[in-house]
């Protein structure tokens, strides 16, 4: 072994318990980060992966300003012609035509204000897991049956179960006035509260029928096999538009600005937090480098007096920092890793979390997510820092004089 | 007691006899009180709001339902008994304020749209503490009385409406038989409120207006009360459940928005928690600091025990120095947190994210809220959890043996 490194070993366990008091810190907060980072990321996937895939896809493609206004005359026109376009050009399935509009459905006992959306029942299924979600009956079969599926909680709500007749109430895309009486066939159970209550779907054929909408729809949900394509697959498809139809395409962050700001928020305090907490460790290493320093001036006066230089001392500080921020490292990510691991197959939950949680489609007990990433930014964030901390010691070498130091005691 | 000024007196002095370390442990010790009050105010601030705005929609810190309603707010589900009935009771109980309202789901319809609200029934007058609409930031006006013919909408649902003040629109709703009621209404006012999702729920018309729509007669589907404090509800709940029978429910506001309670009691958990974690990542080096102290002056403490200071006085004068350091560490800490928080007080705006703030229930203005409360917590606990954890360092420092110290190198 080098001679350098075999000193710098060697003095990091002159003092044993402080250099482990000091690993221990780092051991603490990494832990900790890689356990916070890898819950985060499992959460905020979650997060992306619930809302989009419920309902709103990776892309849509509307009429100008509809995202905003939702109005009903704000159509796609002939959108069944182009969803099925689309998915023969784009050589997929992930792609489906939906209508939308807003509706008063009357049960026998009850009736309800709720968004009526008009679907293919061959597609949704590519686009959307409420198909697969379907707690009672089945899901809609035929493109122009008088069928209904409708949420669990509004299904509660009206009083009605599968086999029961639905009375819808709106109006149609020209301001007529709009009725239709369906069969519900279907109860499904998304576990979001606002879908479960507020969202009915039916086949499209019927939807254009019963809202007077001429062949037209609202919207052409696009899904990218996973989230990192969906960029490209959103330009391939602008491209793929005719021109004079006006029609934009709006991504996921566009249709759900609340998502991206959501986890922006909370991504800033949660940096604040591991901030503080890599500081605090810093803070820690400094004190102990600090000390590490003070109390040799004694012995690096004499061996400075022999000819050593400043320079080389300061990096044998650095070493022995490093030495301990490299133990710090391995063993926090290792306990971080192992932590993690434990909830990434149990699941964390706390009390109350389910509430809190429910306004960003999450489940009560979430699954961290770690990766290689999780697992070593925080902690390698902490080396990096535990370095620059050592620096102050290690550049106050240089104003050692080696006389004055071999008198200090 | 004299012996506890020496004591002090020589702790004192140790602490700054190295003080390099002292003010490495001092800055880390007031970085972490910083960052412990200084988030604490920033997350207390914002649940605040959100329960202030969030009570502000479900105004009323304590409500009387029919037990069926809030499962189910239908108009069949009225309190069991009239409104003349509830004047007679309440009236001259000596409640801050307390009001009668219809509250049921309803569509109201434009020339050109429709959409889901709740429509409120009100008597302006007796809601005018319970309200989030500010009566005078209305365009147009508002209610003047429960029998008014008018109807205020909020801004943004008027917007998607595409209908303004003069305007006529359709109310729709069912009345007990599930017949459909509806009725045509003039706007008369447009109101504005901190969430967008206020702004395109509600709808106010007058409470005698809303009964004749509805065909209900003299009831209503719920009585609100006010307390002095939304934290500190029980001395209005009890007084109301001391006013009614069994045929009605009586509920908190944590009952009715089971997100807002929840959130108020994580509140508190998560202060706690982070003031741990943070006292945990200073700990290390607290106990570090301390075993240094104890290590460099091992000859003098084995000379105090030789000249026959008792192993007990060893122990406090160690434990008063880490107090010592606490405290002056902590009174820095609070300092720079309340010098960085009252410029602050008058709100951070943080609007690039206030869609994904609205997820939360928060505001896009963030106030942060400086609670004495909290800082007290945060001094204590700190105070507290540093006693034990000095209390292994001065423990090994008080029992060596005095020959074997004074002889050490």
């Amino acid at each position: 072994m080098n001679i350098v490194l075999r000193l710098a070993w060697r003095n990091l366990w002159r003092h044993a318990r402080r250099t482990w008091l000091t690993i221990g810190a780092m051991v603490f907060s990494n832990t900790l980060l890689v356990f916070m980072i890898s819950l985060q990321f499992g959460m905020y996937g979650l997060m992306i992966d619930n809302t989009l895939q419920v309902f709103s896809g990776h892309m849509q493609i509307q009429a100008p300003g509809y995202k905003d206004d939702q109005k009903m005359r704000q159509v796609v026109p002939k959108v069944r012609p182009l969803a099925a376009h689309l998915r023969q050009e784009l050589g997929t399935d992930l792609v489906s035509a939906r209508g939308w509009a807003f509706g008063l459905a009357s049960s026998e006992e009850r009736s309800y204000g709720i968004g009526i959306y008009g679907v293919e029942p061959e597609f949704e299924a590519r686009v959307s897991n409420i198909p697969g979600l379907i707690a009672q009956g089945r899901y809609l079969e035929k493109e122009d049956a008088s069928e209904i599926v409708i949420g669990e909680t509004l299904a509660r709500n009206l009083r009605i179960g599968v086999g029961d007749e639905l009375t819808l109430l709106g109006s149609g895309v020209d301001g007529s006035f709009a009725a239709a009486v369906v069969n519900v066939v279907g109860i499904f159970n998304s576990g979001v509260r606002e879908i479960d209550r507020n969202i009915a779907e039916m086949p499209l054929g019927t939807f254009q029928e019963v809202f007077y909408m001429n062949g037209a729809g609202h919207q052409v949900v696009i899904l990218a096999p996973d989230l990192d394509q969906a960029q490209a697959l959103q330009q391939r498809v602008e491209a793929m538009l005719p021109a004079d139809d006006g029609l934009v395409v709006h991504g996921w962050d566009a249709l759900q600005p609340g998502l991206r700001q959501a986890i922006q928020a909370d991504m800033s305090s949660a940096f604040f937090m591991y901030g503080i907490l890599v500081i605090l460790v810093a803070f820690s290493v400094l004190n102990t480098q600090l000390m590490s320093v003070l109390e040799r001036t004694h012995e690096f006066g004499i061996v400075m007096a022999l000819g050593l230089r400043p320079g080389r001392l300061g990096r044998l500080v650095m070493l022995e920092t490093a030495m301990m921020g490299f133990i710090g490292l391995l063993l926090g990510a290792l306990c971080g890793a192992l932590f993690t691991t434990w909830f990434t197959v149990n699941g964390f939950s706390y009390p109350g979390m389910e509430e809190m949680v429910a306004n960003f489609n999450l489940p009560g007990r979430v699954y961290p997510r770690a990766t290689l990433l999780t697992m070593f930014a925080g902690p390698l964030v902490v080396f990096v820092f535990t370095l620059a901390a050592a620096t102050y010691p290690a550049l106050r070498l240089h104003r050692l004089h080696p006389v004055e130091a071999m008198r200090t005691n | 007691m004299r012996m506890f000024f020496v004591l002090s007196r020589l702790a004192w002095r140790y602490l700054w006899r190295n003080h390099r370390r002292t003010i490495v442990m001092l800055s880390a010790i007031a970085v972490g009180t910083w960052a412990m009050i200084f988030m604490t105010a920033l997350t207390r601030g914002m649940v605040d709001q959100m329960i202030v705005d969030g009570i502000s929609v479900i105004p009323g810190h304590v409500q009387i339902h029919d037990p069926e309603y809030l499962d189910d707010p239908s108009v069949n589900n009225r309190v069991a008994f009239s409104d003349t009935e509830i004047a007679a009771r309440f009236s001259d109980a000596g409640f801050t304020a307390w009001a009668s309202r219809v509250r049921v789901p309803a569509v109201v319809t434009s020339e050109r749209e429709s959409r889901g609200v709740t429509l409120l029934g009100i008597d302006p007058a007796a809601e005018k503490s319970f309200s989030f609409v500010d009566y005078d930031n209305v365009d147009g006006r508002f209610l003047e009385g429960p029998d008014d013919k008018g109807i205020v909408l909020g801004a943004k649902l008027a917007e998607t409406l595409e209908t303004r003040v003069g305007k006529r629109v359709v109310l729709m709703s069912q009345d007990p038989d599930n017949e459909i009621a509806d009725r045509g209404f003039r706007v008369v006012g447009l109101f504005h409120a901190e969430m967008e999702a206020t702004e395109e729920s509600y709808t106010f018309v007058g409470k005698h207006t809303a009964q004749n729509m509805l065909r209900i007669g003299d009831t209503v589907t719920e009585v609100v009360f006010l307390g002095d404090d939304y934290r500190d509800v029980e001395p209005v709940y009890n007084k109301v459940v001391g006013l009614v029978d069994d045929s009605v429910r009586v509920s908190r506001w944590t009952e009715v928005d089971t997100y807002l309670g929840t959130m108020m009691g994580m509140m508190d958990g998560f202060m706690l928690i982070w003031v741990i974690v943070i006292f945990l990542a200073l700990s290390f080096g607290l106990v570090n600091t301390l075993v240094m102290a104890v290590f460099e002056r091992i000859r003098e403490i084995g000379l105090m025990l030789a000249l026959g200071m008792k192993p007990s006085s060893i122990l406090g004068q160690i434990l008063i120095e880490s107090m010592m350091l606490l405290a002056v560490g902590l009174v820095i800490g609070d300092f720079l947190a309340w010098a960085t928080i009252k410029p602050l007080e008058s709100g951070i705006d943080i609007s690039v994210v206030a869609k994904g703030m609205e997820m939360f229930g928060a505001a896009s203005v963030l106030y942060p809220n400086l609670d004495i409360n909290d800082v007290i917590l945060s001094n204590v606990v700190v105070m507290i959890l540093g006693f034990f954890a000095s209390l292994s360092p001065a423990w090994r420092a008080s029992r060596y043996e005095p020959v074997e110290a004074i002889t050490k190198v």
